[in-house]
């Protein structure tokens, strides 16, 4: 008799859990904060849960290729070449940034000017010092001191170093011949450290340090950032307003799956190194991809004052419309 | 009539004892077999399925020959990784073992008796701290000791020495090959000097007493007598941190600097082929680079099995000499 009240009590408990959506999500760990605190105030709202793994964002790729989770997430976007040979849809959810973060004492918390080919000549190994006349032309009101630059790189696979490396190889033709772009790269110079804290701290232990993180981070710890020119020539600091400009300027095709990389964008006010992070969805699965569009519609809606405390960039609001038409073409909207 | 029953009786739990032993012996030798032996095998096998990409491409001599690693173009090379694993473990193997002895000498043979409960199982502790913790312990207060206080220090007086001189030069960053070997041998001198001790307390008393009846000092009966007799536990000691310190990950990711160079200078940052495993995996996004990584893996497999085996031939010719 008991057992029997069990059973009717665990499949009752069951039928209950079917009820609500459950998501399976895999990948990219920088929108792990923003996706986990999304999922929390949707289970609040709504009773639907989703399981989101941070992996990384090359995991999560294979994840959704083979099926084995309802959506992937990429700190890169796949190429609209690669998207169709494997079946998936694609598109972006947040945006962020890449800050260069130095420490260079007899500065202090200043703000420096940098330029493309300074942060290219830096990171190819041709600047050596902090007084090189060509950084010192950049910032003629800063009395820069003669100290090596320590250069620092993130040593893990990371979309960080995606973005960073993506900007030097369209605004420097060297780097793009000589290194390229990729989740990690064969760097001509400099440490590497592992994530953005491991990169700080090589930065702010090594006195004439300079590294790139996460604008997140960055902001958090209240690093110092450098204002970067961007390709209108205007020195532009990296604030939200600046970020969100990256997105807003860039031009979404959603014949492509909005594969757009969000680097050295137009726009006089425009930050240029600065990425959005995309989830994948599978095109042959519409029963679970309409599952997490689902849960990402109610983030479009709901989610950007928790991405803004967390000091994500939400997508502006066009961006968002044109996702949703996205979805309506592939037969996933929720 | 009574007694036939008795042996009956015996012999039918004769019977059932070989059964439950049979029994036994199958599954307990099944799992030997299944771990001992099935794992490895399997073990490699996965290895080598997943990484068969990689040696097609790149071939065993080109792979571990080549010195560039380099995800954008797809060009990947073991030799920084594999030079870097074999001189931090070589280095650190070298560092620990005379610190090792040192210890088990002074645990075994000078310390007072009430002291050397104490100091044992304070050394055991330290084999049980997490290596993440020795890792941020050497990033956040060895590194800064080491970059502005020892490295310069050693530069000075050393770097200019002909042919030494070239392994304290470059720039002093604390991340490098020296800090790396220190916290690797800090690391793994608990399990050598646990082994050592041992092998030291086993050295027959008739034999120190004997070489005492010689007229031998304290210093001669532990020179000449105890630390040849141990030999083996020493080359035992040798295998276990050895292994220890090959795999050894999360602390040196954090102390190495991770590029693939191959360190020219103590002060050189280098990475290691586990370190580039944790390091890269996660965000592998091409076939080719994940199979390069199992790859690597495969390549650690495979100098860890041929280093231990190596330890291993060692302990026994050394066994086999003393047990004459």
């Amino acid at each position: 008799m008991t057992r029997l009240a069990k059973v009717a009590l665990l499949s009752s408990a069951l039928l209950g859990s079917a009820l609500a959506l459950e998501v399976t999500g895999a990948g990219a760990t920088f929108p792990y904060p923003v996706y986990s605190k999304w999922a929390y105030e949707w289970n609040r709202a709504t009773g639907n849960k989703v399981n989101y793994q941070s992996i990384g964002s090359g995991g999560g790729i294979r994840q959704i290729i083979n099926r084995t989770v309802d959506f992937g997430a990429s700190d890169a976007p796949l190429t609209p070449e690669e998207l169709n040979k494997h079946g998936l849809l694609q598109f972006p959810t947040v945006i962020g940034a890449d800050v260069l973060t130095y420490n260079v004492p007899e500065l202090g918390k200043r703000v420096i000017n940098l330029d493309p080919k300074a942060v290219c000549d830096i990171y190819m190994g041709k600047i050596k010092k902090w007084n090189d006349p060509y950084i010192k032309q950049l910032n003629p009101n800063v009395n820069l001191p003669d100290r090596n630059i320590v250069v620092v790189h993130r040593s893990d696979g990371s979309g960080t170093t995606w973005i960073f490396t993506n900007w030097l190889s369209k605004v420097c033709p060297e780097w793009k011949e000589k290194v390229g772009f990729g989740t990690s790269v064969n760097w001509p110079t400099g440490v590497g450290g592992k994530g953005n804290e491991g990169v700080t701290n090589y930065v702010k232990r090594s006195q004439g340090g300079i590294g790139y993180v996460e604008y997140i981070y960055a902001k958090q710890n209240n690093l110092p950032m450098a204002k970067i020119k961007n390709r209108e020539g205007v020195f532009v600091e990296p604030s939200v307003k600046t970020i969100q400009n990256a997105a807003a300027f860039a031009k979404w095709d959603k014949s492509k799956h909005f594969y757009e990389v969000l680097t050295d964008q137009p726009g006089k006010e425009t930050y240029p190194i600065a990425g959005a992070t995309f989830i994948l969805l599978a095109k042959d699965q519409p029963e679970r991809s309409k599952k997490a569009t689902t849960f990402f519609k109610w983030a479009y809606e709901n989610g950007d004052k928790y991405a803004e405390e967390l000091n994500y960039i939400p997508m502006p609001k066009d961006v968002k419309n044109l996702i949703f038409e996205y979805w309506k073409e592939n037969g996933i909207a929720p | 009539m009574e007694m036939e029953a008795t042996t009956e009786r015996l012999s039918s739990k004769q019977t059932k004892g070989h059964f439950t032993e049979k029994v036994l012996t199958a599954v307990l030798s099944f799992s030997a077999l299944l771990l001992g032996l099935l794992f490895p095998i399997l073990m490699g096998f996965i290895l080598y399925v997943n990484a068969r990409e990689a040696i097609h491409r790149f071939g065993f001599v080109g792979f571990i020959t080549n010195s560039t690693w380099d995800p954008v173009a797809e060009n990947f090379g073991a030799l920084t990784m594999v030079v870097g694993t074999i001189i931090s473990t070589f280095l650190a193997v070298i560092l620990a073992i005379p610190v090792s002895i040192g210890i088990a000498i002074f645990i075994t043979e000078l310390a007072p008796k009430w002291l050397k409960p104490l100091i044992s199982s304070a050394i055991e502790l330290l084999a049980a701290i997490p290596s993440i913790i020795y890792g941020m312990w050497g990033f956040f207060v060895l590194t800064p000791i080491m970059a502005q206080q020892v490295e310069p220090w050693l530069q000075d007086k050393l770097g200019g020495l002909p042919l030494i001189g070239q392994l304290f030069s470059g720039a002093t960053t604390g991340v490098d090959v020296l800090t790396t070997v220190l916290v690797l041998s800090i690391m793994i001198i608990p399990f050598m000097t646990s082994v050592i001790r041992d092998s030291f307390d086993m050295v027959p008393a008739i034999m120190k007493e004997s070489a005492y009846g010689l007229g031998a000092t304290h210093w001669e009966v532990i020179r000449k007598v105890v630390i040849p007799y141990s030999a083996p536990g020493i080359a035992g000691g040798l295998v276990l941190s050895t292994g220890r310190a090959l795999g050894e990950t999360m602390a040196v990711t954090f102390l190495a600097g991770n590029t693939p160079q191959i360190p020219k200078s103590l002060f050189d940052s280098f990475t290691t082929v586990t370190v580039a495993l944790a390091n890269q995996f996660t965000e592998a996004d091409t076939s080719i680079y994940l199979s390069s990584l199992y790859y690597l893996s495969m390549l650690l497999f495979v100098v860890s099995f041929f280093m231990l085996a190596l330890a291993k031939l060692l302990v026994l010719r050394l066994e086999k000499r003393w047990k004459v």
